[in-house]
């Protein structure tokens, strides 16, 4: 252990050294935009790449890539080995009991269509019932909408309240037997709310109803364990934990994902195919059909890695921090208001400004370097409940600084000036 | 903010005192335009005597981009020709996505304002979502999307 390492853990290191460690990892935070310091804010929309998970996917793909699973020559081997070596580092990653319960997709959206067509169009049937939440994103409204349309399925949908918290008791009250699904996101990508997903998880489980829940905007803030949750389904991207676009995973109770019907036909997803009956291979390759992104699902658990070796939970902590930094100070300049208040948030500050559109916000801010998203975030569910088109959302990873803050706090001030 | 920002005080200050802001008696064109992504919504009311565009007003939620491009559209094409506005919508377009050289003579007039938006791509519809409602009203469509295929600009934004 380094020693610095060490220092933290003693938290004799303050946790604000955490972003002057690793910052310099991240060769693109070394941008301009606009002629100023790129100020990157825009974390939950996807976040950057470290020097580490860029050199190992330019090791793989200089000395490493074949096929995987296909033949035996020297770097179909090696390449299988990487691709498998990664799926046992997701494993780890969030504690699943087998790797054969990690799939990869190409992301979380990817992964619930997967649940949606391998569980749902098996086992959801007319008249049946489907829970999902206010907080959503459309990634997980969509998908279950097609499903409902297909067979004639119900959609209820649990509220929140003027914090941004699901409403428990309302989510309780939805339950009958005709539930035969739920589908939630731990942390909300619009507001930051993290849901108390094991209490809703045990409650659904009394009801013998299955639970998927949307990880996307959670995985790279909250230490994961699928075991001590024990949610049926959950589902990230590998582009939201410093890995590749075009990667991300689907972790599933082997007995529920070897019930289901395949997503996707194609190779590797086959025991053997004659013209008149194809048997499917076993789970995690039933819902690998074709080539994978290798170097993807190798870079994604190049990414885990690293993040492993900062620890999820001196990121937590560290973030906290920003987050309560940031939100102090925002909350403190008169006609700016953050929506989504709750005390059990991730560092996602979603926020309007009294007279002045939240497209008018971003461009301005891009003029001073600054990334933050605008718009309705995907969650368009979410601003029809606050009665908003859409806000500005800055989302804090560990590599961002208080003196960035800062930044953003005076161009929002500049922003305020532009329009008075 | 610097010289290139696209917030010149022409356009903050049509954002802040619009003209030809509010609704209209005896409208005999309307449409509603919406851009879906951003929750822009510009309702437009036209008077035509004949082929000309004798009243003309407009009101809705948007950002100050759309805003300010819906006033000076109004103001603009006020007292102009059916024919005359249609050049306008045709000039407008074509600069705010950079097919237009201002070098050249044209009709724009102080509407040349918007030429920075062909730099920011993201806000192209923004500009643009008033002058397509203008078209619609003067086709006599009830309303149109920034989302729809029929959409004559489909800029190269998306979102979900």
């Amino acid at each position: 252990m380094k020693i610095v390492d060490a220092l933290l853990d003693m938290n004799i290191l303050a946790t604000s050294e955490l972003a002057a460690r690793y910052r310099a990892d991240f060769p693109i935070l070394n941008l301009k935009v606009s002629d100023k310091p790129l100020v990157y804010l825009d974390n939950a929309a996807s976040s950057q790449m470290p020097q580490a998970v860029i050199d190992r996917l330019v090791r793989y793909q200089t000395s490493q890539h074949a096929n995987i699973h296909r033949a035996v020559h020297y770097l179909s081997e090696v390449a299988t080995q990487e691709y498998e070596t990664a799926r046992r580092t997701l494993q780890h990653f969030i504690n699943a009991r087998e790797d054969r319960e990690i799939i990869f997709t190409s992301g979380t959206t990817d992964a619930i269509n997967l649940v949606m067509h391998g569980y749902g169009r098996k086992f959801i049937k007319s008249g049946d019932e489907i829970i999902l939440t206010n907080l959503e994103h459309h990634s997980n409204i969509v998908p279950w909408q097609m499903l409902a349309e297909e067979k004639g399925a119900i959609i209820r949908v649990v509220p929140i309240n003027d914090a941004g918290e699901l409403l428990v008791d309302e989510y309780e009250k939805l339950f009958n037997p005709r539930t035969r699904f739920v589908a939630i996101t731990h942390v909300s990508n619009a507001l930051g709310t993290i849901n108390p997903i094991k209490n809703m998880i045990a409650f659904a489980h009394k009801h013998g109803v299955p639970v998927l829940i949307d990880g996307a905007q959670a995985a790279a803030h909250i230490k994961i364990d699928v075991q001590e949750l024990d949610c049926d389904f959950y589902a990230f991207s590998g582009h939201k934990l410093c890995g590749p676009t075009g990667i991300g995973l689907l972790y599933g109770k082997a007995k529920l994902l070897e019930a289901m019907q395949p997503f996707k036909g194609g190779g590797d997803m086959i025991a053997s195919v004659t013209f008149e009956k194809t048997t499917y291979n076993t789970i995690p390759y039933k819902f690998e059909a074709g080539t994978p992104p290798i170097a993807a699902a190798i870079g994604f658990g190049a990414a885990i890695d690293y993040l492993s070796g900062i620890g999820l939970d001196a990121i937590a902590a560290y973030e906290h921090e920003l987050l309560n930094y940031a939100t102090e100070q925002i909350a403190a300049i008169p006609g700016v208001h953050i929506i989504g208040n709750t005390p059990t948030k991730v560092a996602v500050l979603s926020f309007t400004i009294d007279g002045i559109h939240p497209h008018d916000v971003g461009t301005l801010l891009n003029q001073e370097g600054i990334a933050v998203r605008t718009g309705h975030h995907c969650a368009q569910p979410i601003m029809q409940r606050f009665k908003i088109p859409a806000t500005s959302r800055a989302s804090f990873s560990f590599y961002n600084t208080k003196a960035e803050i800062d930044t953003l706090i005076a161009a929002i001030h500049s922003v305020q000036k532009v329009f008075s | 903010m610097n010289l290139k920002s696209i917030y010149q005080e022409v356009i903050l200050d049509h954002n802040r005192k619009p003209r030809n802001y509010g609704t209209l008696d005896n409208a005999n064109h309307h449409a509603v335009g919406h851009n879906p992504l951003c929750g822009d919504r510009i309702d437009l009311a036209l008077h035509m005597e004949g082929e000309l565009i004798d009243r003309i007003a407009f009101h809705g939620e948007s950002c100050a981009i759309c805003k300010a491009s819906a006033s000076m559209m109004t103001a603009n094409v006020k007292g102009k020709s059916r024919t005359e506005a249609e050049t306008l919508i045709k000039e407008f377009r074509e600069m705010v996505i950079g097919n237009l050289d201002l070098s050249r003579p044209h009709h724009l007039g102080r509407l040349a304002v918007f030429a920075g938006v062909r730099d920011l791509p993201t806000r192209v519809k923004c500009a643009i979502l008033p002058w397509h409602t203008l078209q619609a009203a003067l086709n006599s469509v009830a309303s149109i999307s920034t989302e729809t295929a029929d959409d004559p600009i489909q800029a190269a934004t998306s979102n979900g």
